[in-house]
């Protein structure tokens, strides 16, 4: 190591706060729009598989699909083979899609078990008070089936957070690309990296930290 | 008044406010029922006894249309439950015509199934509102009038789990009497509950029976209640009523051995 340069640089970690703050506020949004769709494509895959055997099969042979390839492998599907079916997407939108498909495949399973967890004798009380499908599902088995997996559900949120440095592979400019770019510019990788690094961890915990508390006040809510 | 001028009477109204006919259920080579019949007038109150296994229950959760049937036809109030006559044949009923005549009906459960995240009266107000229709402030009323009338105005903000097992069961008793029903099933509704708990509910169910004109139908282990409450009592045996009657006479001269013999077990046992 040249020893005329310091390890750490602190002026330099200044100058590259903002740009950094930028890739955070992007990391964030690809985590919580993807999440979004995740936590809706997840509960729609859930009902598809409980609904007959026909559709059933499609939808889970379409989850163990997603679930038994990576990741990356979908981002670069999605951004660079699509093109030759006539569909270009920019690399935004094609990280957020894999991501939504690669964790709504996930949160189906989530919900599967919570939707399962339900007793059938709940079900049959909405069917004796003449309640059609959707109000049951919706006023009465969702209520229930949801608060039992909101800590997995959050795991993944967690869990995909994480995974959004992998967009970099398609120059999403997220933390990580960001920090890729700022350390090839000035030759420097120790205070990008250790930055996001940290920017992680913080937001990490946080997230943990939230989900604790909202798990802490639906099992108040159940035990009511 | 000219006679000629009457209006004819509701052909309905004459038919038995329920009739299982020919009915068969089946779970795979076994069966459950076979070939049913039985008629349960207006108003009548008629008590199901039977031992483990007799498809005493299945008679009320096929009525409920929580089981399919494999033969025969269930009418209820002068229609066919789930079926539709079409130019003089049965054909299945389509999920409207299922709904409107399975709203006559209501259930009370074995386990209650109350919904947990709803309090009592939230309970008794979600079907009135999202199934009738009826505004969110008469259903309220009704839902009150109905805990009220089960003993249980001051829990109206409770939750089931906040209930003891006597409470969830007149709560659920009220939550199925909130979409006003003709005929009213209960499932073994006190053999989930210590037995100090049992004399509420039954009173409750008396007090409907005295009170209201509801055709009740109800799966039992109580032979006192069933003997001093039902109109009738049907003793099923592997899947066939094995006998039926006015309950002291079938209680105290049953005419059949196999109802002599579980008449016998079950007066031992208590």
């Amino acid at each position: 190591m040249d020893e005329s340069t310091p390890i750490w640089n602190w002026a330099y970690t200044v100058e590259i706060l903002p740009a950094l703050a930028k890739a955070t506020i992007v990391t964030i949004e690809v985590t919580f729009l993807s999440f979004f769709i995740a936590a809706i494509l997840g509960l729609v895959l859930a009902i598809l598989r409980m609904s007959g055997p026909v559709v059933g099969w499609f939808a889970s042979a379409f989850v163990e699909l997603v679930r038994s390839t990576p990741l990356l492998i979908q981002i670069f599907f999605i951004y660079f083979v699509l093109p030759r079916f006539g569909i270009t997407l920019d690399a935004f939108t094609a990280g957020i899609i894999a991501l939504s498909l690669h964790y709504g495949c996930y949160c189906s399973e989530v919900y599967r078990a919570g939707l399962e967890a339900v007793p059938r004798g709940q079900w049959e009380a909405c069917t004796a008070l003449n309640l059609n499908s959707w109000n049951t599902f919706k006023n009465i088995i969702l209520p229930q089936a949801i608060p039992p997996i909101v800590p997995a559900l959050g795991n993944y949120l967690v869990a995909l957070f994480k995974d959004t440095p992998l967009l970099s592979a398609i120059a999403v400019l997220e933390l990580v690309q960001t920090a890729k770019i700022l350390g090839s510019e000035n030759f420097r990788y120790t205070e990008p990296m250790t930055l996001v690094g940290v920017i992680f961890l913080v937001l990490s915990l946080i997230s943990s930290a939230g989900i604790r508390w909202l798990e802490r006040r639906l099992n108040l809510r159940s035990v009511r | 008044m000219n006679p000629a001028a009457q209006p004819a009477p509701d052909p309905s109204m004459r038919a038995p406010m329920v009739r299982f006919q020919g009915v068969t259920k089946r779970y795979g080579a076994l069966t459950v029922l076979d070939d049913l019949n039985l008629e349960i007038g207006r108003g009548e109150k008629v008590a199901i006894i039977g031992p483990s296994g007799s498809g005493k229950t299945t008679v009320l959760r096929m009525l409920m249309t929580l089981e399919r049937i494999d033969g025969g036809v269930i009418w209820v109030d002068g229609e066919p439950l789930t079926h539709v006559e079409k130019s003089g044949a049965m054909a299945p009923a389509d999920p409207k015509h299922l709904r409107r005549v399975r709203s006559k009906i209501g259930m009370v459960f074995q386990h209650f199934n109350l919904f947990p995240h709803m309090n009592a009266l939230a309970n008794c107000m979600e079907a009135p509102i999202t199934v009738l229709g009826i505004p969110k402030r008469e259903a309220e009323e009704r839902a009150a009038g109905l805990l009220d009338m089960v003993g249980l105005a001051d829990k109206k903000g409770h939750y089931p789990s906040q209930l003891s097992g006597g409470q969830q069961q007149r709560v659920a008793i009220a939550r199925a009497l909130a979409m006003r029903p003709k005929v009213m099933l209960f499932d073994e509704v006190t053999s989930a509950l210590d037995p100090e708990l049992c004399g509420e509910v039954l009173q409750v169910i008396r007090k409907l029976g005295s009170e209201h004109d509801l055709t009740m139908l109800m799966v039992t282990h109580q032979m006192g209640f069933a003997k001093e409450f039902a109109d009738r009592v049907c003793f099923f045996y592997q899947g066939k009523i094995c006998e039926q009657g006015e309950p002291r006479q079938l209680f105290s001269a049953p005419s059949n051995d196999r109802t002599k013999q579980f008449l016998r077990a079950v007066m031992d046992s208590v």
